[in-house]
């Protein structure tokens, strides 16, 4: 079986061009084949064509890295759930779709290129305070601290977040309230992070507002497309830490 | 020339302490006078580049990714080796020892592989304080689970995302060092030449891979955590960007390559079902803990798996390395079943494939208890396959994984190039010819926490008087000018193949000649395509858009220029290695029942590799291994 797919891709030269939808079809596709390989077979005909390739984000094609992420006639990372865009096949569609494929938007996610954006953001929010304050030689011995089952795997729960942006792009407000608060909630859960873990949770609310993030509105379209599944009862426990260490600060 | 592998005197177990107590220091005060480079921030980049930082050096970090927490160490699943003996089940820091060593097929340094054995133990200690949080037992003690090569249980895991937690660990120690000022980070740059000022490297040349910039950045010492090569075979397991052009580049500096042909060929990957396929995703392989290896007895059988009874089929693994079973280490797993889909026994619609069968593990510990361990291998296969391997048997197929070589480095991780170390898989130093599984994330960690903040301030002492180094000095503008003009090069061809179909073919050349089995003849062939191939690459190759703009397929094509190159060195690498070792199989070197012949009368040293210059025949520098505290025997795991 093969199938028949009609495109249409945002295309726009840098961050300050305007850019617009262009409609693509291609022919006799595997579907087997992953949305990324189908991108890429588009590239090549476009580039032997003589014209510029689509620019994407990828790199490591099994759901891990989070550089990928598009999105996919307007959810993030496409149809199937809990999944990255390079985990996504063609299988997931039908022949003769059409498919429209832009990037994640958002106010604080400037577009580099076509589907590139900018998710620096993300970074200088971890550097805010998303660790723990312990040099190289410090450590104690591994099992100075039991930590129970439950704890740990609830902890990495928290911690599998991959840093794709799907949650920004798909919230209405372009909030980072869910990339944010998994970190907090990871750093919250384990002894190692409670030391520091008022002034964490400020600093890093305090980054997140700076950056051109929205509010959160509980509308919880964010658990809904991540690809890790992060629980948007990490919002609620975010909120709680940072009333809680407004409440407890020192003036 | 002779290289000297500076290997510190005394006793095995005591050599890393004394390098260590009498290695020289610099005070607080001068090390915010020396500036250090970092290329890469997988865990070794990321992890040395925030240790540096802490001490209070000038780092400078770069990375080709949008953000450090992408390098490629974050798709490592299985796990990380420490020889804490947790499980009491008679591991020590000698047992991890013997067992890299031999695992390696004793075609690396003691010294350095005991000492990564030794700092196993502060590693886990050092991940735990980060806050990784590794799998725990009912009672709240650490976890571990048992990898390839070794009978003992010493494999630290995050469920399948060990590489993940641990490079996200490092990632944060990173990024506070960023948020103090201490690192500079630089993404989206990737490294287009190290510059070479008096016989030392003294910075680098990096492109800004968002807007075409070409920049200069000086430092006392250049850190490569750049990663390996495994790419150069196109289908593998790594990531589309993992590429080998900074050690590459460095190497035509005057960096020696050591043994560049020996790849590791993972035995459980997601087999190829069409050419159109991009990557070959890994299943990590503490699926063999629970997950036995066969194919049908009979060839070119049409049944579905399940179909086929007990006494139909060949747990190949389990009957010719009984001692060791599904658990065989790498090298030998992916040959016999190579061996068995050429003799014709394959699965899959393709008949590359051998199955990975979970059916007795699951009637045995329940399906819960799996899903537990693997469960998010197994969503995976699905999310690819569309089939769910808790019900039919995994279709799995070995591809390239892993670069056991890389640079040259002395016990200090120096290259032979003074100022330039190269730290993780970038350099060859610890694996020897087969590396171990849950090894990598252990060494690229070990190297850049625990080893380099030494070894780099040792070589930093001598540098407190240099002053900053400029970037005006003429090393500088001629580096500089060289990457102009290739850049220029690239799009002037205006050609009509893409670089993917050039890495593609490529790719197929190494995998047919020097890949699982090389020969004699098969190699010379190869060096010949391979020439053939890139004289059509710099005349028919299209490069699309501008040198000033975001541009990837600018970028692709230097990494596959430097891919030509280092596949010639590999074959030379291999050609010249008349024995079968580790992932190193020729295949006139082997026992009548198809294991591999070691020569140790003959063979018995490293390959260093000395560039010569464009289309020369490069030249073969040897150090000598030598065994003090075990001698090799013939590896067998029957």
């Amino acid at each position: 079986m093969i199938m028949d797919l009609y495109l249409k891709i945002w295309r726009q030269k840098d961050r300050n061009a305007t850019g617009k939808l262009v409609t693509y079809t291609l022919t006799d596709l595997n579907p087997h084949m992953s949305f990324l390989e189908m991108l890429d077979i588009l590239n090549e005909q476009l580039i032997t064509g003589g014209e510029e390739p689509v620019e994407f984000d990828h790199d490591c094609r099994e759901g891990i890295c989070g550089q990928c992420g598009m999105m996919i006639n307007g959810i993030a990372h496409g149809p199937l759930k809990h999944t990255t865009t390079c985990q996504l096949h063609l299988r997931s569609f039908k022949d003769k779709d059409t498919i429209t494929i832009e990037p994640f938007r958002s106010a604080a996610f400037h577009i580099k290129k076509d589907l590139k954006v900018d998710r620096s953001a993300f970074d200088r929010i971890i550097s805010s305070g998303g660790f723990v304050s312990i040099n190289t030689g410090q450590a104690p011995d591994a099992t100075a601290i039991p930590i129970s089952h439950e704890l740990a795997e609830s902890a990495f729960d928290s911690a599998a977040c991959i840093g794709c942006g799907a949650c920004v792009a798909t919230c209405k407000n372009g909030s980072a309230a869910l990339f944010t608060s998994a970190k907090i909630t990871h750093m919250a859960l384990l002894p190692q992070g409670k030391e520091e873990r008022s002034q964490r949770v400020i600093n890093m609310i305090k980054q997140m507002d700076k950056e051109s993030f929205g509010h959160c509105s509980n509308t919880e379209a964010c658990e809904v497309e991540c690809p890790q599944g992060i629980s948007v009862l990490n919002i609620a426990r975010m909120n709680f830490e940072y009333n809680k260490a407004l409440f407890f600060k020192k003036k | 020339m002779i290289l000297n592998s500076k290997i510190p005197e005394g006793p095995l177990d005591e050599k890393w302490t004394r390098y260590k107590k009498t290695a020289k220091l610099v005070n607080p005060a001068n090390r915010k006078k020396l500036d250090v480079i970092v290329i890469g921030t997988g865990l070794a980049g990321s992890s040395i580049a925030a240790s540096l930082g802490e001490m209070g050096y000038q780092v400078k970090s770069f990375c080709f990714q949008d953000s450090p927490r992408r390098a490629h160490s974050v798709a490592a699943q299985g796990g990380v080796n420490a020889a804490k003996n947790y499980k009491n089940d008679g591991d020590s820091v000698y047992r991890m020892f013997v067992d890299t060593l031999k695992g390696g097929d004793f075609r690396a340094r003691e010294a350095n592989v005991y000492r990564m054995a030794e700092c196993s133990l502060n590693l886990i200690d050092q991940a735990v304080a980060q806050g990784v949080p590794f799998g725990r037992e009912y009672g709240g003690y650490l976890n571990n689970r048992s990898f390839g090569g070794v009978q003992v249980s010493r494999t630290f895991y995050a469920r399948g995302q060990t590489g993940q937690q641990l490079l996200l660990g490092a990632y944060q120690a990173l990024m506070r060092q960023v948020g103090k000022g201490t690192v500079q980070l630089f993404t989206r740059h990737e490294m287009l030449d190290v510059v070479v000022i008096d016989g030392k490297a003294r910075g680098v040349i990096v492109r800004n891979l968002d807007t075409g910039d070409i920049e200069r950045h000086a430092a006392h010492t250049v850190v490569l955590a750049t990663g390996g090569y495994g790419k150069i075979y196109y289908l593998s397991t790594l990531a589309m960007g993992c590429n080998g052009s900074a050690i590459w580049r460095a190497h035509k500096k005057g960096a020696l390559m050591a043994s560049p042909s020996w790849i590791q060929i993972h035995p459980t990957s997601l087999p190829q079902s069409g050419s159109y396929q991009s990557k070959l995703t890994l299943m990590s392989e503490s699926l063999r803990n629970d997950g036995r290896i066969w194919v049908p007895m009979k060839e070119g059988e049409t049944r579905e798996p399940n179909a086929i009874p007990e006494e139909e089929r060949d747990y190949y693994l389990e009957r010719r390395y009984p001692a060791f079973g599904n658990l065989a280490p790498r090298d030998i797993s992916s040959r016999a079943a190579k061996e068995r889909i050429d003799a014709g026994f394959g699965i899959g619609p393709l008949k590359n494939a051998v199955y990975l069968d979970f059916a007795k593990a699951i009637s045995e510990q329940g399906k819960q208890k799996i899903q537990e361990k693997y469960g998010n291998l197994f969503d995976m296969y699905e999310k690819i396959t569309g089939y769910d391997a808790y019900s039919v048997p995994m279709m799995i197929s070995p591809s390239a994984h892993f670069s056991m070589g890389g640079l040259w480095v002395d016990y200090e991780l120096m290259t032979s190039l003074p100022g330039l170390f190269a730290l993780g898989e970038a350099n060859f130093a610890d694996h020897g010819a087969n590396r171990l599984g849950a090894n990598s994330l252990l060494q690229a960690s070990v190297d850049g926490y625990f080893i380099g903040p030494y070894t780099i301030a040792n070589y930093l002492a001598n540098d407190i008087h240099t002053g900053k180094i400029s970037t005006d000095h003429i090393a500088f503008e001629r580096a500089e000018e060289d990457v102009r003009k290739q850049i220029d090069v690239f799009l002037k061809i205006k050609g009509s193949k893409t670089v993917d179909y050039f890495h593609k073919t490529l790719g197929k050349i190494l995998y047919d000649y020097c890949g699982l089995a090389r020969n004699e003849k098969g190699l010379r062939y190869a060096i010949e395509e391979i020439r053939k191939l890139k004289q059509e690459f710099f005349k028919d190759v299209i490069v699309s858009g501008e040198a000033d703009t975001l541009n990837s397929e600018l970028e692709k094509a230097g990494r596959v220029a430097d891919y030509f190159e280092i596949g010639e060195l590999m074959c030379y690498d291999a050609l010249t290695r008349n024995e079968s070792c580790g992932a190193h199989f020729r295949e006139e070197y082997q026992t009548a029942d198809g294991e591999a012949l070691r020569n140790d009368a003959e063979y018995q040293f490293i390959s260093a590799w000395l560039w010569k210059g464009e289309n020369e025949e490069p030249e073969l520098v040897k150090e000598p291994l030598t065994f003090e505290e075990i001698q090799p025997t013939v590896r067998s795991y029957k």
